[in-house]
């Protein structure tokens, strides 16, 4: 068995196990570990995919920087919330189930009838390092790359304005008057 | 074309003054003020003077070639049809001019007098005039689609001036009446219309008579055509049995009644018979249905007449009937007769309801005849006035009223029909007797109330155009003095020749006119002005009859309960049955459906975004399904 | 011999599918969300091993690009839950139903 198999068969399973096991998690903080493993094994398939620079970002952006993210806003709101598992609307688990299952199963029946599992692909001429990666990116694909860093500042201005704390404004008339007069607040008390 | 051809190129001028007086009067009038009536009087002279000038000329053409068709515009252009705006000038038209814009004139300068001190009077003269303009095209036209432009115009200008004072109930719904009525007539007409288009292709009088000579028509079409025509005439004519909308419309101002509902207006359906005479001599049966109408209408008006109270109202029925009379001269082929009566006709009576508007003006718009009396020294001109046009319609000779009336039943003797001249003969009894009746208790006797007794005569610019009336009154008679007749000569080579025959001598036929006119007169000066006869305890004792003739044998009443009533009855069902329960519940179903279906499907909106998320889902899993089948 | 195609495809439908019942059944938005992330992987998966069977680096790049939105997307989209939770106190997407018919 090549090297290739194993490293496939290896973590494969692992995927979906840590997959599935985010979906029975309770508590979101285990449903992000789980999904960090998972983001992990997807890295790995990147690299059997002759793909080692989105390795390198699959690790660095996704299972780093996206999920820290995560983790960070899981702790704002409360770590030791659990969800209740029970579910509330009827048939939606029956439906999500067979939902979820038909799609997956569509993809698998596509797949057989596109390629077939017996196809092996052909030696690979492919080499997805950094320095090949740049040269599309930089030349043919110059544009729509800086406008994602564009798309990035927008984003990042709208988390900001999103979840910043409203605080009212103090009007000058308020802020002269005297202290007993004034409307008491936290927020309104600094002036 | 004639050398004289010239001046008859201002022929349009002749309704475009009227149309013109009527544009200022209707945007200015309020500015006006007063001089709204005499612009508008100054527009009708001078179309009158154009008129008698260019009808001059036309008398200076030869006696076979006065007519003189101008063309102004194509009006319209359908496929085949075209209809062009062309005036008509012949021997018809032009007497017709002449009374519409001499008579008019007269009536406008009598009405300055008469409105004075109204609030809206530039809008009264604006429809005065407008009215003049379209009876005008409607008497001008050479085309029947033009006279029926006339044709409505004056209907509209009648509605518009009968209910001139709108705030009295009684004005507005006899404006309604009038125009509902005569539409009837007037959709006949219409189809009239419409069947003359599909049978000859043109509406233009000049080529239907080219085409009926030529024997283009069968009987059957003329029959239905003349009946169709006719049946528009009865209504604007005012003949049994649409005769009821024109008593009532004497709501309207007292120069209104002259000029339209006695003059003018009423007399477009004996002109429209004069004028389509070429079909209707086609159709033996239909020009016997003119007569028949005639003959009943001059009856059964006269007999009204006798039961009123109100001295308009035995004017209307007077003109009711004298219009009979006209339309059984139509119907015997004696068209310059008509023609002549209606001449005749549009002095005197237009006379007799200035003079009544006097009489008004003089008592405080009193109009109930049992409260008048001796008006005649108070009034000296109007009672003067007055009594040559009642003497003119009663047929005291030599006054116009004798020799046109003379002339119908002088024609029915000796064209063979008895049986009309003796019924005629009894007509003209009734229209001497209530006539005489108006004038004794109006004008003579003692005064029965507080107005009559303080009557004051009218001012001069009322009393003049009276005179100027009476003295047409008096000498329009002569128009026709020779058996030939002037004017039955002028009119020959348009109306045909008068028919003749044997029968009774002239002068005899004139004695027994005299007589009866004289015996009728005498015996309502007996009754009514002697003294001698208690007529208010006559009036007691047949109380009925008297009901009987008030209420007009009580065809009103008729038509209210077979018509209206049912009318009214199908609207409630339609209004309240049909629509409120079918119609609207129909639309109200649909409404509950919705309404119903939508509080099924509203649950669907559970607004649990995973619902939502969970037919995304599905729709995802079904696409790729149908795809994957489709292969 | 190296591993078929099919089966990176196979593991991305898996993995996507997983990803559609989490959307589904869970109900709190934070791990609906990273649901929703799982699935952006699957697809990116699916486009790198497309770029792998046809040689053509096309596919890297546009995944490339997905992990960039999706970068951008998580950072919004955190914010609005942060937003949300600040006014109902819940992260509970059941408890807000304001589009009920």
């Amino acid at each position: 068995m090549p090297l290739d198999n194993v490293v496939f068969w290896v973590f494969a399973p692992i995927a979906v196990a840590s997959a599935i096991g985010m979906l029975f998690m309770r508590n979101a903080v285990h449903a992000a570990l789980f999904l960090i493993v998972d983001f992990m094994c997807i890295a790995v398939m990147f690299l059997l995919l002759d793909a080692p620079f989105l390795f390198a970002v699959q690790i660095i952006v996704y299972a780093g920087a996206i999920m820290v993210l995560f983790l960070f806003v899981i702790m704002l709101l409360g770590v030791d919330r659990h969800e209740n598992l029970r579910e509330g609307l009827r048939g939606q688990r029956i439906a999500g189930v067979a939902i979820a299952v038909g799609v997956a199963l569509e993809i698998g029946l596509a797949v057989r009838a596109g390629i077939g599992f017996g196809r092996h692909a052909a030696p690979s001429t492919l080499s997805g390092t950094a320095e090949a990666l740049a040269k599309p990116l930089f030349t043919t694909y110059f544009f729509p790359f800086e406008v994602t860093s564009i798309l990035l500042i927008v984003a990042a201005i709208a988390a900001m304005v999103l979840a910043q704390r409203k605080t009212k404004a103090v009007t000058l008339a308020e802020s002269t008057a005297p202290i007993g007069e004034r409307a008491a607040g936290p927020e309104e008390s600094a002036p | 074309m004639t050398p004289a051809a010239s001046a008859f190129h201002y022929l349009w001028l002749i309704p475009a003054l009227p149309l013109a007086g009527a544009a200022v009067n209707l945007f200015f009038g309020k500015r006006l003020g007063k001089l709204s009536g005499v612009l508008a009087s100054a527009t009708l002279g001078a179309a009158f003077l154009l008129s008698a000038l260019l009808v001059k000329d036309l008398m200076a053409l030869p006696g076979d070639g006065r007519l003189v068709v101008r063309h102004l515009f194509d009006w319209i252009s359908v496929g085949n049809l075209t209809v062009a705006a062309d005036l008509r000038l012949d021997q018809v038209s032009a007497i017709m001019i002449l009374v519409v814009t001499g008579v008019g004139a007269l009536i406008h300068v009598y009405a300055i007098g008469y409105m004075h001190g109204d609030p809206r009077t530039g809008r009264f003269f604006a429809y005065l005039n407008l009215f003049v303009f379209f009876m005008l095209m409607l008497v001008l036209g050479e085309n029947l689609l033009l006279l029926y432009l006339g044709w409505e115009g004056v209907g509209l200008c009648s509605y518009l001036l009968i209910g001139f004072w709108f705030d009295r109930p009684e004005a507005s719904v006899a404006a309604k009446k009038a125009f509902i009525t005569t539409r009837i007539g007037d959709t006949f007409m219409l189809v009239g219309l419409a069947l003359i288009v599909a049978k000859f292709g043109t509406l233009d009088f000049t080529a239907i008579f080219h085409a009926t000579a030529a024997g283009g028509i069968a009987k059957g079409t003329a029959t239905a055509i003349a009946l169709l025509l006719f049946a528009g005439a009865i209504g604007k004519s005012a003949q049994v049995p649409l005769h009821v909308w024109l008593p009532d419309a004497m709501a309207g101002p007292t120069p209104v009644s002259a000029l339209i509902h006695a003059a003018t207006m009423v007399t477009a359906g004996v002109y429209l018979v004069v004028r389509m005479h070429p079909i209707f001599e086609l159709s033996g049966v239909a020009l016997t249905v003119v007569l028949v109408v005639g003959l009943v209408t001059a009856i059964f008006a006269g007999t009204c007449a006798f039961g009123q109270d109100d001295i308009k109202r035995v004017l209307a029925y007077s003109t009711i009937s004298q219009l009979g009379f006209m339309f059984m001269a139509v119907g015997m082929r004696a068209y310059a007769a008509a023609m002549f009566m209606l001449v005749a006709h549009a002095f005197y009576k237009a006379l007799m309801f200035l003079g009544a508007g006097s009489v008004m003006h003089g008592t405080h718009d009193a109009t109930d005849m049992r409260t008048f009396g001796g008006l005649l020294k108070p009034m000296p001109i109007t009672g003067v006035t007055f009594l040559i046009g009642a003497a003119a319609q009663a047929g005291v000779p030599p006054l116009a009223g004798f020799f046109a009336k003379d002339a119908i039943l002088e024609i029915a003797n000796h064209t063979g029909r008895e049986l009309v001249y003796v019924l005629g003969t009894f007509a003209a009894l009734l229209s001497a007797a209530y006539i005489g009746r108006l004038v004794f208790l109006t004008f003579f006797g003692e005064p029965r109330s507080q107005e009559a007794a303080h009557a004051h005569e009218s001012p001069p610019v009322m009393w003049i155009p009276l005179a100027v009336l009476a003295a047409g009154a008096l000498v329009a008679g002569w128009l026709n003095l020779t058996p030939e007749g002037r004017l039955a000569g002028f009119l020959e080579p348009v109306a045909g020749a008068v028919p003749g025959g044997s029968g009774l001598a002239v002068p005899v036929m004139d004695a027994i006119a005299i007589a009866i006119t004289l015996s009728a007169l005498i015996a309502a000066w007996y009754t009514f002005a002697s003294g001698r006869v208690d007529w208010l305890a006559v009036r007691e004792r047949f109380q009925p009859l008297q009901r009987v003739l008030q209420n007009g044998w009580y065809v009103d009443r008729a038509y209210q309960t077979v018509l209206v009533e049912p009318a009214r009855a199908f609207a409630h069902i339609t209004a309240f049955v049909v629509d409120t329960k079918i119609i609207d519940g129909l639309v109200n179903a649909i409404g509950a459906g919705v309404k119903r279906l939508a509080s099924v499907g509203r649950r669907v909106q559970t607004g649990y975004v995973r619902t939502y998320a969970l037919a995304i889902g599905l729709g995802v899993v079904a696409l790729m399904f149908w795809v994957g089948v489709r292969g | 011999m190296r591993t078929p195609i099919a089966f990176f495809l196979v593991l991305s439908g898996i993995l996507f599918g997983v990803g559609t019942a989490g959307v589904l059944l869970r109900k709190n938005a934070l791990v609906i969300f990273m649901s929703v992330e799982l699935q952006l992987n699957a697809v990116n998966l699916a486009l790198v091993a497309f770029a792998r069977m046809h040689g053509d680096l096309r596919g890297q790049v546009l995944a490339f690009f997905s992990m960039i939105v999706a970068a951008a997307e998580v950072v919004v989209g955190l914010a609005i839950i942060v937003a949300v939770y600040r006014r109902r106190l819940s992260v509970n997407v059941d408890d807000s139903r304001e589009l009920r018919g």
